[in-house]
C-alpha cells in the first residue's frame, strides 16, 4: 500500500515539496472517486442535466481539495497551538446563527456568508474534536482518571450541543455529543465513569421528558415514531424504502428509477441521495458506495494508529467517528433503521457547506498524517 | 496521584518515566480505538444486511408483484391557466381531448402493439414511426401519445379491444386553443412541445403531449400558466390496468393571466391595414399595450399539433414574414418622428432657445457635401415650433450638429429607444440609436456630417414600432412609463397600472409643453398633418410625421424631378407617424409604421386618425376600460 512511504522529514525543516510526498495520494484518489458517485447520483437527481446539482457539486469538490491540501500542509502544532482559536470560532458562529440566523425547516441553522450559506454546527463539531484533542493531547493515563481534569473538556461539549438543541436540532445535538464522548474514550477516560453517566442519562430521561412543554414532547414523539406523523418524515421514509427495495440487485439503470424521477422521493439531491443510487444501480452500487465509505473512515483510524504524538490519534479517532456517524446515520435513515433526518451523506449529498466542512475536517485528518512524527512536547503527569 | 487538576509544573521526570507512560497511554488507546472501529465496522455491517434484506430479500416480493400487480407512480399535469384579453375575453385557453398513450415497459412486443393498434385505429407509417422513435427515447415508463383528438367511435374501439392492447391506454387530456386564431397571435404567442434542452428541469415535462410557452406571454408567463405537476401512486397489473389508487398528491393549477390588449379594438384595427404595416397603441399613462397589430400574421393553433414541413416552409420563405411581430422585432429609421427627441436634446444642451430663428434656403452645405431639406424651395426662416410643424430638415441638420449625436442618442434612450423595454414579449429587440463610440468601435470614424443626418432620423437608427409608441407616450406624459401587457395574474392586479407608478422622466415641464404644443401644431395648426384632424367630440389630436427613404435619391433623379409614383412599391419610402389624444388630456398613444406607404402625412396620420376614432368609440374618451377579470371561473 501507498502508507509504506518512509518519512523523509522528521521536523519542522520539511519543505513543502516533502510534505507534498507525504500526502497519501491514493486516500485523496479515494474522495475524488467518492465525489465522482456523488457527481453520477446528482446528474440523475438533476435528471441528466448537469447544471442542476451535479456542475456545482464538482466545482464545489474542486474547490474543497484546494482547502485540503493546503490545510495538510499547515505544520499539526501549529493547528494544536491554536485549536482553542478555532473552538471558540465555531461557538461565536453558533451564538451568531441563534441570533441572526435564517430559519429552514423549523430551526435556526445557517447563516449567509457572501454567496454561500454555513451550517456552523457542522463546523462545530469539527472544532470540538479538535479542541478536545489539544486538551488531551498530553495528559498520562493518570491524569484521565482525575475528575477535576475531565471537567473543562466536559462543559466543552455540552455548551456546543446545548446550543445546537437550543436551535432546535436533535440529531445534529446527540451526534455533537456522540463524536465528543469517543474522543474522551479514546483519551482514557475510566469505563465506569461512561457506564454511570449512561446510567444517570437513562434514570434523567424520562424527568426531563416531564418537564418539557407539550409542543417539545410532540416532536420528541415525532423525531422517535415517523409514522405518527405520515405526511412529513414518515412520509420520506416510506418512500425511501419502496425506491430501494424496488432497485434489486442491478438496479433499474442510470435515470430509469421511478420513484426518483417522478419526485415521490423527496429531497433526492441532499438526505436521499443514497436511495437514488440503490434505486438506480441496485445493492451492487449501494454496497460499492458503501465500501467506498467504508475506506474513507478506516483511513481515519490508520492515521491514528500510526500517529506518534496523542493529538494526532485523538484527532484522528474523532473525525473518523465523526465521518461514520454522517454515513451511519444517512444510510440507516433512509433504510428506515432509524428515525432521524437531515443528515447529508459526505462528498455525494448536494450542498456547499457540508462539502467545506467535510473537506476542512480531512484537511486537518491529512495533516496528522503528513505530521505524524512530530515532536509534541512533554507529557503530563 | 497529586493534587494538579490542570496546570502546574507537573511534566513527568526521567526519560524512562516518560517512555513507560507513554507506552501505556498508547497500549490503551490503541485497545480503545481499535473497540470503537470495531463496532463501527459492525454497523457497516449492519447497514450492509439491512440493504440486503431490503433490496434482495424484500426485493423478490416486489419482483412478484411487478408479475402480477406493481406499484406504478404516474404525473399528472394540471390544466394550463388560461390567458384572457382587457374584457376578461379567453383568448388563450384549453379544450378536451381524448389521446391513446403507449407505456413501452407494460408491453412485451411494441411493434406488435403497434400493429395492432393500427387495425383497430388506422396509422400513417410516419406515425408509427414517430411512436418507435419516441418509445426509443424516452425511459420506458413514460407514456408516449399513439393518437390525439379520438372520437367517441375511436374510444369505444380501443376500449372493446383492451385484452389485445398491453400497454395501450386512453387519457383525457387538454389542448390548447386560441379561438382569435391570427389577430392576437403575435401578443399571445403559442404553445408547443418542449425543446429537449428544457426536459428534466421540471418533470412536469416529461408527460407526454406537455406544451410550453414557446413565443410571446405564453413564453414569458409560462411558470405561472403552467403550474405544478401533481403525481398519483397507483397499484397496476401486469398490462398496465389501474387497479387501484394507493397515494396521491394534487398539483398546482396553472393561473390565469390577463393581458392589457382589447381583443375587438384589436381586431377592428387589424380590419383597417395592409400587409406591411404595423401599429402599436398605448395607454398613455401606464404604459398598457391596448392593441398591436401588424400583418401578416399566422394562426397560433397550428403549433398545437405540430407544424407541418410544407407549412414552416411557406413561413419561413415569405418575404412578408408573418411569424415575426413587426411591432417589437420590426426594425426602421424613425425619420421625421424623431425631431421631437432631437429639439428636446438642443433645449436641454441649451444651444438654443425655441424662438430662435434659422433660415432654410432648402438645403445645408457642410464641407463637399449638400443635405437637402424636403423642401427644395427651403422654409424661409423657421423657429423650433415651425420647423417641427413643417418638418424643416435643415433647422434639425443645425441642431443637431450644435448638439453632438452623444447627447442626442442619451435623449433617445430616456425615451426608450435603443434600450431593453423589457415587455413581456420574449425576443423583442432593443434597435439601435448609433454614439460615435459604437461607430468607433466598429473601427470606422464619425464625422460631423454622419451627426447632421441623424438630426433628421435617418442613418443607422433601427428602432421598432413600440418604441415610437413609447417615445410618444413619454412625451405626453413626461413619465417613464414601461410598456407592459400583464395586467392581473390569477384575478390579482399587477404594479403598473396607475400613472403614479411610472417615474418623472425629469425633463421640464416648459421644455415638454412646448413641443407637445408644436406636435399639437402638426395636425391641428397648419402642421404636415392637418388633413388628419380628429371628429372634434374626441379632442384633438397631437402628432408628427415622417417619411424614410429606403433608397437613395440620385442627383440625377433630383435633376430630373422624382416622382414616388413612378418606381416599383418596394423602393418608396416608409410612412410613419406618432401622435397622442387627446392633446389637453392624454389617455392614448400610438405609433403607425406602413411599409412602402410612400408619405407619413399621406398614409399614416390618416390611418392614425381613424384608429384613435375606433379606440375612442370603443374604450371611451375618459379611461381606457378598467374590468379585472374573476379568477379561476
Amino acid at each position: 500500500m501507498i502508507f509504506e512511504r518512509r518519512l523523509l522529514a522528521r521536523d519542522r525543516g520539511a519543505g513543502v515539496l516533502e510534505k507534498l510526498w507525504q500526502i497519501p495520494w491514493s486516500f485523496v484518489l479515494l474522495l475524488c472517486a467518492v465525489a465522482a458517485v456523488g457527481y453520477v447520483a446528482l446528474l440523475s437527481a438533476g435528471g441528466g442535466n448537469p447544471d442542476t446539482y451535479a456542475q456545482r457539486h464538482a466545482i464545489r469538490f474542486g474547490f474543497g481539495l484546494v482547502l485540503m491540501l493546503s490545510l495538510a500542509l499547515v505544520d499539526i502544532r501549529l493547528i494544536a497551538r491554536f485549536a482553542w482559536v478555532g473552538y471558540l470560532g465555531g461557538i461565536a458562529l453558533l451564538v451568531l446563527v441563534l441570533l441572526h440566523g435564517n430559519i429552514g425547516k423549523g430551526a435556526q441553522r445557517w447563516i449567509d456568508i457572501g454567496p454561500v450559506q454555513l451550517q456552523p454546527s457542522e463546523l462545530m463539531k469539527i472544532m470540538l474534536v479538535l479542541g478536545l484533542a489539544a486538551w488531551f493531547h498530553r495528559a498520562s493515563w493518570e491524569r484521565m482518571g482525575n475528575p477535576l481534569f475531565l471537567i473543562p473538556p466536559a462543559i466543552a461539549v455540552l455548551v456546543p450541543v446545548g446550543l445546537i438543541l437550543k436551535q432546535p436540532n436533535l440529531g445534529t445535538a446527540l451526534i455533537t455529543a456522540t463524536v465528543g464522548a469517543a474522543v474522551f474514550w479514546a483519551a482514557g477516560m475510566r469505563w465506569w465513569k461512561f457506564a454511570g453517566l449512561a446510567a444517570a442519562a437513562a434514570v434523567a430521561a424520562p424527568i426531563a421528558y416531564e418537564r418539557l412543554h407539550d409542543y417539545q414532547r410532540a416532536r420528541i414523539t415525532t423525531f422517535l415514531d415517523p409514522e405518527s406523523d405520515p405526511l412529513g418524515a414518515g412520509y420520506n421514509i416510506i418512500q425511501s424504502k419502496i425506491a430501494l427495495g424496488s432497485g434489486g440487485l442491478w438496479g433499474k439503470g442510470f435515470l430509469q428509477g421511478t420513484q426518483g424521477h417522478l419526485n415521490f422521493l423527496p429531497e433526492k439531491q441532499t438526505d436521499f441521495i443514497f436511495t437514488m443510487i440503490a434505486e438506480e444501480f441496485g445493492l451492487v452500487g449501494a454496497l460499492t458506495t458503501l465500501a467506498m465509505l467504508t475506506l474513507m473512515v478506516a483511513f481515519c483510524y490508520l492515521v491514528a494508529f500510526r500517529s506518534r504524538h496523542q493529538f494526532g490519534r485523538l484527532l484522528a479517532v474523532g473525525l473518523g467517528t465523526n465521518y461514520f456517524l454522517y454515513v451511519f446515520v444517512n444510510v440507516a435513515m433512509v433504510t428506515g433503521s432509524i428515525p432521524v433526518g437531515g443528515v447529508p451523506l459526505p462528498l455525494i449529498s448536494h450542498g456547499g457547506s457540508a462539502m467545506l466542512t467535510v473537506m476542512l475536517g480531512f484537511g486537518l485528518l491529512l495533516s496528522a498524517y503528513v505530521h505524524r512524527d512530530a515532536e509534541m512536547g512533554p507529557m503530563r503527569e | 496521584m497529586s493534587w494538579r487538576p490542570w496546570g502546574g509544573p507537573g511534566v513527568l521526570g526521567g526519560e524512562r518515566t516518560v517512555r513507560k507512560e507513554e507506552e501505556r497511554r498508547r497500549g490503551i488507546f490503541t485497545r480503545r480505538a481499535a473497540l470503537l472501529g470495531a463496532v463501527q465496522l459492525g454497523a457497516f455491517g449492519f447497514l450492509g444486511t439491512r440493504l440486503y434484506k431490503l433490496q434482495i430479500e424484500e426485493g423478490a416480493r416486489y419482483a412478484t408483484l411487478a408479475e402480477e400487480n406493481r406499484v406504478s407512480a404516474r404525473l399528472f399535469a394540471p390544466p394550463r391557466g388560461r390567458i384572457l384579453d382587457r374584457q376578461g375575453k379567453v383568448v388563450a385557453g384549453n379544450r378536451l381531448n381524448w389521446r391513446a398513450l403507449l407505456v413501452a415497459e407494460q408491453t412485451a412486443d411494441v411493434s406488435a402493439t403497434l400493429e395492432t393498434f393500427s387495425r383497430i385505429v388506422p396509422l400513417a407509417d410516419h406515425e408509427k414511426a414517430r411512436i418507435e422513435r419516441e418509445v426509443r427515447r424516452n425511459r420506458r415508463f413514460v407514456p408516449v401519445i399513439m393518437r390525439e383528438f379520438l372520437t367517441w367511435e375511436e374510444m369505444a374501439r380501443i376500449e372493446v379491444n383492451a385484452p389485445d392492447l398491453p400497454g395501450v391506454s386512453v387519457d383525457m387530456g387538454t389542448t390548447r386553443i386560441y379561438p382569435e386564431t391570427e389577430h392576437l397571435a403575435h401578443v399571445v404567442g403559442y404553445v408547443a412541445a418542449p425543446a429537449e434542452a428544457d426536459a428534466g428541469e421540471d418533470p412536469l415535462l416529461q408527460l407526454p403531449g406537455i406544451r410550453v410557452g414557446r413565443a410571446g406571454v405564453e413564453r414569458h408567463h409560462d411558470r405561472i400558466l403552467r403550474g405544478r405537476a401533481g403525481a398519483v401512486q397507483v397499484e397496476v397489473n401486469a398490462v398496465g390496468r389501474v387497479i387501484r389508487e394507493l397515494d396521491r398528491r394534487e398539483g398546482i393549477p396553472g393561473q390565469d393571466v390577463q393581458i392589457s390588449v382589447d381583443t375587438e379594438l384589436q381586431k377592428a384595427i387589424r380590419a383597417k391595414i395592409d400587409e406591411g404595416t404595423t401599429a402599436v397603441l398605448l395607454d398613455a399613462r401606464n404604459g398598457e399595450v391596448l392593441a398591436m397589430a401588424t400583418k401578416p400574421s399566422f394562426d397560433p393553433n397550428i403549433f398545437n399539433a405540430g407544424v407541418s414541413a410544407a407549412q414552416w416552409r411557406q413561413w419561413t420563405a415569405s418575404r412578408s414574414t408573418p411569424l415575426i411581430n413587426k411591432a417589437t422585432n420590426g426594425l426602421y429609421a424613425p425619420g421625421s418622428t424623431f425631431k421631437m427627441v432631437v429639439a428636446l436634446a438642443a433645449l436641454e444642451a441649451r444651444v438654443c432657445r425655441p424662438g430662435d430663428t434659422v433660415h432654410c434656403p432648402g438645403h445645408l452645405d457642410y464641407g463637399d457635401t449638400r443635405f437637402h431639406c424636403h423642401n427644395r424651395n427651403g422654409h424661409g426662416g423657421v423657429n423650433m415650433r415651425t420647423a417641427i410643424m413643417a418638418s424643416c430638415d435643415v433647422y434639425f441638420y443645425e441642431m443637431a450638429k450644435r448638439v453632438g449625436m452623444d447627447r442626442i442618442a442619451a435623449m433617445a434612450n430616456r425615451f426608450g429607444m435603443g434600450v431593453d423595454l423589457e415587455i413581456e414579449l420574449p425576443g423583442t429587440r432593443r434597435g439601435l440609436v448609433p454614439t460615435r463610440g459604437w461607430r468607433q468601435a466598429q473601427g470606422k470614424p464619425w464625422s460631423i456630417g454622419d451627426t447632421i443626418v441623424h438630426g433628421i432620423g435617418q442613418g443607422f437608427y433601427q428602432l421598432t414600432p413600440l418604441s415610437l409608441a413609447v417615445m410618444t407616450a413619454r412625451l405626453a406624459t413626461g413619465r417613464a412609463v414601461q410598456p407592459h401587457l400583464t395586467r392581473a395574474i390569477a384575478g390579482r392586479p399587477v404594479r403598473g397600472s396607475r400613472a403614479e407608478d411610472w417615474p418623472s422622466l425629469g425633463i421640464p415641464e416648459n421644455d415638454l409643453r412646448f413641443i407637445r404644443e408644436a406636435m399639437w401644431g402638426v395636425v391641428n395648426g397648419g402642421g404636415t398633418a392637418g388633413a388628419s384632424r380628429l371628429p372634434s367630440q374626441y379632442g384633438q389630436m397631437a402628432g408628427k410625421t415622417g417619411t424614410t427613404q429606403v433608397r437613395r435619391v440620385t442627383r440625377e433623379q433630383r435633376e430630373r424631378g422624382f416622382n414616388v409614383s413612378q418606381v416599383p412599391r418596394e423602393w418608396r419610402p416608409h410612412a410613419l407617424f406618432v401622435a397622442y389624444a387627446p392633446h389637453d388630456n392624454p389617455l392614448y398613444a400610438l405609433s403607425v409604421i406602413v411599409e412602402h406607404g410612400t408619405s407619413g402625412s399621406g398614409a399614416a396620420a390618416p390611418l392614425a386618425r381613424d384608429i384613435l376614432v375606433e379606440t375612442f368609440q370603443r374604450l371611451g374618451p375618459t379611461r381606457p376600460g378598467q374590468r379585472v377579470a374573476e379568477a379561476g371561473r
